[in-house]
C-alpha cells in the first residue's frame, strides 16, 4: 500500500486499515457474494484566460468513502462525503439492506495488487507556482493572436486533476493509487467578411503541467503548438463550403478519429450490455465483426496516457485487453460483477467517476493497429468522398449498433486528391456493419493528444483513443449539399 | 402540502437552516480576509436511485450529494473555491483559497456581484418541494411492476434493460455580500423503463419516463410500461431512405432541443464571445410571426421554477419571442456589463418556457405535413452555435399523405438554425409537461436528409 495513500485518505481521518478490514468483515454476511470499500480524495484547479486577461480561477476538494454489496445480480450502494468510521459504518448498513442478514463469512486476506506503475505520484497542481500557470496562458493568447489577424478571440483553459484512492475488498483486494491529470485547451474564434468560426486544440495526460512547455516530436513547445494547431482549424473552417449529403466513402484521418472505435465497437464490448445480451455485439464472441486486418485493442497499461490507469477502481491491475482480433471478436471489457456474471476474469476495466458512483465496465484507451497503406495511397483510392482529420465527438446506441461521430475538420475528396475543406457534418453508422466496410488501413497508428471524456449512464471519465488512418467504403455523410 | 409538516421536510428545514448560517459565516470569512465582496452557494439533495431488471432488483442506491461553492472578489479580480465537506474549517479553507486565487487573476471590469438593487430580498415560496417517497421497498415494488407490465404483452420485447425508480429531494442557498441569502427546498422523482425488442436479426432499445415534483402527478407504472412498448416495438424493421429534402417533424419528445438551441444562442455567454448566430438579432424576426415564447420562472410546483437566479436576482416573467420577434437576451450580470445592458436574472439558465401552438395534435400535424418524416430521435453533437450548421443522426417514422408508413432509421439531418427557426410551420398542442421548454412537436419547412 502506498504510504502517501494512507496518510491522506486515512491517518488524516484518524483511521487505519484495520477499520476498513472490520468494515468489510460487517459487510460480507449471510448471501452477500462481495462488497468493497472506496476511499478517494482529488484536488482540482482550472484557470481560464478569456478577452487576454486571466478572468478565473477556481480550486475544489472532494473526499469521500462509497460502499458497495452485491448479491447475485443485486447492488447496493451507499455513499458519503465525509471519510470516518462513522460514515463508514452509515453506509456500510445501508449498502448490505440489500440482503437478508445472516453468519459471517471469512474475509480474505488483504493482498495488495501489484503493478507496475504508469505514471509518477507529483501534485501538478502545487509543481508549478500560480504565476506560471499565468503565463502560459498569456504566452499562448498572445502566440495565437499574433498568428493571424483574423483571430477575434481566444480562451484558454488549464486545469488539473489530483486524486488519491483506496479500495478494499472481500476477494482479499488492497490496492491504492495517486493519479495526476492535466489538461490544456485552446479555443479561437476567426472572422472574415462577416463570418466566423471556431477553431480548437489542447492536450493532456497522466503528468505534470511541465509536459505543455516541453518540446513534441516536432520541436516545438507543446503550448504554441496546441495555439497553432486551434487557428489553423479555425482558419479552414472560415473557408468551409456545404458538406455532401449521401453514402459515400469516407477516409479517418489518424489518432482523434479514432472516437470511431470507440463508439462502434468499444461501448459495445462493455460487458454489463453483454452480459445482459442487449448489445449488438452479443453473443458474437469467434465471429468476424470486423473487416480482416482490424486488430482493436483497450489498454490502461500505456505510459502517461489519460485514459490509463495503475489499477482500476476495484483494484484489478489494468492490462493490454485484446478486442477484436484481425476481423474476430475475442474478448470484453469487464469489471468484476459482470466478469463473474459471465464466468469470465475481470480486464481492469471497472471504473468509477467519483465514490459517489458505482463502477461499471469502461474504456481505457482504445485504438487500432495500423495497416500497411500509407495515407497518401488512401486517400489516392477515393473516386468521391470525404476525408476527415478532426472530429468533436460522438454517440452510440449499442443496441441497434447505431453509431454517430461528428467532423470538426473534413475536406472533400475528388478522384483521388482532397480539394476543399467542407462544414463539419455528422457521419452516421452501424456499428457491425461500418466495420466491416473498413477496407484500407493506414501504417500511421497515432493516439490523440489527451482531449477525450466518455459518459456512461451520467458517469464521466477521461479516456484515450487512436487509430491510423482508415478507409471505410461507405458511411452516410450528414450534409447539406 | 398542507398543515403538518413530514419528517423528512422538517429535517431538510434544519440542515437549510444550518446552511444558510455557513453561507453567511463563508461571506463574512471572505470579507475578514479583505475581500471587496463575495458570494456563497450551498445545495444538498438526498434521495435514492432503485434499478430492477428482468423481476430482480438489480441496485439500490442511496445518494446524499452536496457542494459549497464561493467566490471571492478583491477589487475586480475574481477566485473560486468548492468543497463537498462542510465543517466550519473546510468552508474556511475554501474560503482562504478562492482569496488566495483572487490575488492572482486579472481585474476584470465586467467581474463582480448582480447590483444590489435586483436581490431578491423579499422572494416568493413556490411549492416547489412534495415529500418525496424515498422507501426502497417501495421504490422495488414501483419498478418491478413497471417492467413486469411491460414485459408481458408483446412478444416482439424479448428483453429490458430494466425499469428505474428515483427520488431526490433538497434544498438551494445563495448569498452575497450585498447582505442577501435566499434558500428554498425541491423535489422530484421519476420512474423510467427502457426495453429491448427484436425483428429478424436487429434489436432495437427505447424507452418512456414520467418525471414530477409532485408525486401524485406522476404517471402509474402501467401507463409508462406502454409506452415503452409502444416506443420500442414502432421501431422494428426500421431502415434508411434515399437523401432527400423533405418537410421534417421534431416529436415532442426532442422537440425542446430545437428551443434549446436558440437558448444556447441568445445567451449573454455566447453573444459577447461573439459565437453565436443570432448576434445583433435583438428585437428582429427570429421566429415566424405567429410565435410567441412566455418565460414565467414563478409558476407553482414548475420543474425550472425559481424565485431567484444563481446570483440572486429576482426572477420575473418575460416575454422573450413576441409575433416571432426576440425581445431579449438571457443574460447573467457578467454578460450584461461584458454588453452594456442589465442583467435578465438567467445566471443557471432558463426557467419554464412556454412556447405557443396551434391546434393541431401530432396525427394533425402529420395530415398538415402530408409527406416527410417525423422525427423521434436526434443523436450526435453537431450543433455549431456559432454559425448555426446544424447536422445529426436521426431516427423515426416515413409519413406519407399524413400516415406513417414505416420506422427509419441511420439517417442525419441538416440545415442551418438560422433558417431552421424561421422556417417552422406549426406546433402541436401536444405539450410535453416533462421539461423547462414546454412546446409541442413542431413541423419545419424542409431539412436535408442523408441516408441511403
Amino acid at each position: 500500500m502506498h504510504p502517501e495513500v494512507s496518510e491522506h485518505l486515512l491517518s488524516r481521518a484518524d483511521m487505519r486499515l484495520e477499520d476498513l478490514e472490520a468494515g468489510l468483515a460487517q459487510l460480507y454476511q449471510g448471501s452477500i457474494d462481495y462488497a468493497d470499500i472506496y476511499l478517494q480524495s482529488s484536488h482540482h484547479e482550472s484557470w481560464v484566460l478569456e478577452d487576454s486577461i486571466v478572468k478565473s480561477g477556481s480550486f475544489s476538494i472532494d473526499r469521500g468513502l462509497g460502499v458497495r454489496a452485491i448479491e447475485g445480480e443485486k447492488t447496493g450502494f451507499a455513499y458519503a462525503d465525509d471519510i470516518s468510521i462513522q460514515a463508514l459504518n452509515q453506509t456500510s448498513k445501508a449498502a448490505r439492506g440489500i440482503a437478508a442478514a445472516g453468519q459471517n463469512k471469512q474475509v480474505g486476506q488483504l493482498n495488495t495488487t501489484s503493478a507496475r506503475l504508469l505514471y509518477l505520484p507529483d501534485n501538478p497542481l502545487s509543481a508549478w507556482k500560480e504565476a506560471q500557470k499565468i503565463d502560459i496562458l498569456n504566452a499562448m493568447d498572445r502566440h495565437a493572436r499574433k498568428l493571424d489577424p483574423r483571430i477575434s478571440e481566444v480562451t484558454v483553459s488549464l486545469s488539473a486533476v489530483y486524486e488519491h484512492i483506496l479500495v478494499v475488498a472481500t476477494d482479499g483486494t488492497l490496492a491504492t493509487d495517486i493519479r495526476p491529470l492535466v489538461r490544456l485547451n485552446c479555443s479561437v474564434l476567426a472572422q472574415q467578411n462577416g463570418r466566423r468560426e471556431r477553431g480548437s486544440a489542447g492536450g493532456g495526460g497522466r503528468f505534470t503541467y511541465d509536459y505543455f512547455t516541453q518540446k513534441n516530436e516536432r520541436g516545438q513547445p507543446r503550448h504554441f503548438a496546441f495555439a497553432e494547431e486551434a487557428v489553423r482549424q479555425a482558419l479552414v473552417n472560415l473557408e468551409a463550403d456545404e458538406a455532401p449529403a449521401g453514402k459515400m466513402p469516407v477516409v479517418l484521418g489518424a489518432g482523434w478519429p479514432g472516437v470511431l472505435l470507440h463508439e462502434a465497437v468499444g461501448h459495445g464490448l462493455e460487458g454489463d450490455f453483454n452480459r445482459k445480451g442487449s448489445s449488438a455485439y452479443a453473443g458474437k464472441i469467434g465471429q468476424q465483426v470486423a473487416a480482416k486486418g482490424c486488430t482493436i485493442i483497450d489498454d490502461g497499461t500505456l505510459d502517461n496516457r489519460r485514459g490509463s490507469l495503475t489499477v482500476d477502481d476495484e483494484g484489478t491491475a489494468s492490462q493490454h485487453n485484446v478486442l477484436i482480433e484481425d476481423g474476430k471478436l475475442v474478448g470484453y471489457m469487464q469489471d468484476k460483477l459482470n466478469a463473474r456474471l459471465m464466468g469470465m476474469a475481470p480486464t481492469g476495466n471497472g471504473r468509477r467517476e467519483s465514490f459517489a458512483h458505482l463502477p461499471m465496465p469502461r474504456m481505457t484507451n482504445t485504438y487500432m493497429l495500423g495497416g500497411e497503406h500509407s495515407s497518401e495511397e488512401i486517400i489516392a483510392s477515393v473516386k468521391h468522398g470525404i476525408y476527415a482529420p478532426h472530429f468533436a465527438g460522438g454517440q452510440v446506441d449499442i443496441t441497434s449498433g447505431k453509431f454517430v461521430f461528428s467532423a470538426s475538420e473534413a475536406y472533400l475528396i475528388e478522384n483521388g486528391k482532397i480539394t476543399r475543406p467542407i462544414k463539419g457534418a455528422t457521419l452516421i453508422g452501424n456499428g457491425p456493419a461500418s466495420m466491416q466496410q473498413v477496407s484500407m488501413i493506414g501504417n500511421d497508428l497515432a493516439l490523440d493528444e489527451g482531449v477525450g471524456v466518455c459518459g456512461k449512464d451520467g458517469q464521466s471519465v477521461p479516456v484515450g483513443v487512436g487509430q491510423p488512418t482508415l478507409k471505410i467504403d461507405a458511411m452516410t455523410v450528414g450534409g447539406t449539399g | 402540502m398542507s398543515g403538518q409538516q413530514s419528517e423528512q421536510q422538517q429535517l431538510l428545514e434544519q440542515d437549510m437552516h444550518k446552511a444558510k448560517q455557513a453561507v453567511e459565516e463563508a461571506i463574512a470569512f471572505a470579507k475578514s480576509l479583505g475581500a471587496s465582496a463575495a458570494e456563497c452557494a450551498l445545495s444538498q439533495s438526498r434521495g435514492l436511485s432503485v434499478d430492477s431488471r428482468l423481476g430482480e432488483v438489480e441496485t439500490v442506491e442511496f445518494n446524499q450529494d452536496g457542494s459549497l461553492g464561493i467566490t471571492v472578489y478583491r477589487g475586480q479580480s475574481k477566485g473560486a473555491a468548492a468543497t463537498a465537506d462542510l465543517n466550519p474549517d473546510a468552508v474556511r479553507a475554501a474560503v482562504t483559497k478562492a482569496n488566495d486565487i483572487a490575488r492572482y487573476t486579472s481585474q476584470d471590469p465586467a467581474a463582480g456581484l448582480a447590483d444590489a438593487q435586483l436581490m431578491a430580498y423579499d422572494y416568493p415560496d413556490l411549492g416547489l418541494y412534495f415529500d418525496a417517497n424515498m422507501d426502497p421497498q417501495h421504490a422495488i415494488d414501483i419498478t418491478k411492476a413497471c417492467e413486469q407490465a411491460a414485459l408481458d404483452k408483446d412478444p416482439r420485447i424479448i428483453n429490458s434493460d430494466g425499469a428505474n425508480y428515483s427520488a431526490h429531494a433538497g434544498f438551494r442557498v445563495y448569498g452575497n455580500s450585498h447582505g442577501f441569502t435566499g434558500a428554498y427546498m425541491s423535489s422530484r422523482q421519476s420512474l423510467s423503463c427502457v426495453l429491448i425488442g427484436k425483428q429478424g436479426d436487429v434489436m432495437e432499445r427505447d424507452y418512456a419516463y414520467t418525471l414530477a415534483r409532485d408525486p401524485s402527478q406522476l404517471k402509474r407504472p402501467e401507463e409508462v410500461a406502454a409506452e415503452a412498448i409502444e416506443a420500442t416495438v414502432s421501431r422494428l424493421g426500421a431502415r434508411s431512405i434515399d437523401t432527400c429534402k423533405v418537410p421534417v417533424i421534431f416529436h415532442r419528445d426532442v422537440a425542446h432541443g430545437l428551443f434549446g438551441h436558440l437558448v444556447a444562442a441568445i445567451s449573454g455567454g455566447s453573444l459577447y464571445r461573439k459565437s453565436s448566430f443570432l448576434l445583433d438579432s435583438l428585437h428582429t424576426q427570429v421566429l415566424p410571426s405567429w410565435l410567441n415564447i412566455h418565460e414565467d420562472p414563478h409558476i407553482v410546483g414548475g420543474l425550472a421554477s425559481s424565485p431567484f437566479d444563481h446570483e440572486g436576482v429576482r426572477t420575473q416573467a418575460r416575454d422573450i419571442v413576441t409575433a416571432g420577434e426576440l425581445n431579449t437576451y438571457l443574460l447573467t450580470s457578467y454578460a450584461a456589463r461584458k454588453l452594456d445592458m442589465q442583467t435578465t436574472g438567467h445566471a443557471g439558465g432558463i426557467h419554464n418556457w412556454r412556447v405557443s401552438h396551434g391546434d393541431d395534435d401530432l396525427a394533425a400535424l402529420c395530415r398538415r405535413m402530408g409527406t416527410g418524416l417525423l422525427l423521434t430521435e436526434v443523436m450526435g453533437q453537431g450543433v455549431n452555435i456559432v454559425t448555426g450548421d446544424y447536422s445529426r443522426g436521426a431516427a423515426g417514422f416515413w409519413v406519407e399523405n399524413g400516415e406513417l408508413q414505416y420506422p427509419v432509421s441511420e439517417i442525419t439531418i441538416a440545415g442551418n438554425l438560422t433558417q431552421m427557426l424561421r422556417s417552422i410551420v406549426a406546433i402541436g398542442n401536444d405539450i410535453d409537461p416533462r421539461h423547462g421548454i414546454q412546446t409541442g412537436s413542431i413541423l419545419l419547412e424542409q431539412l436535408s436528409v442523408a441516408g441511403n
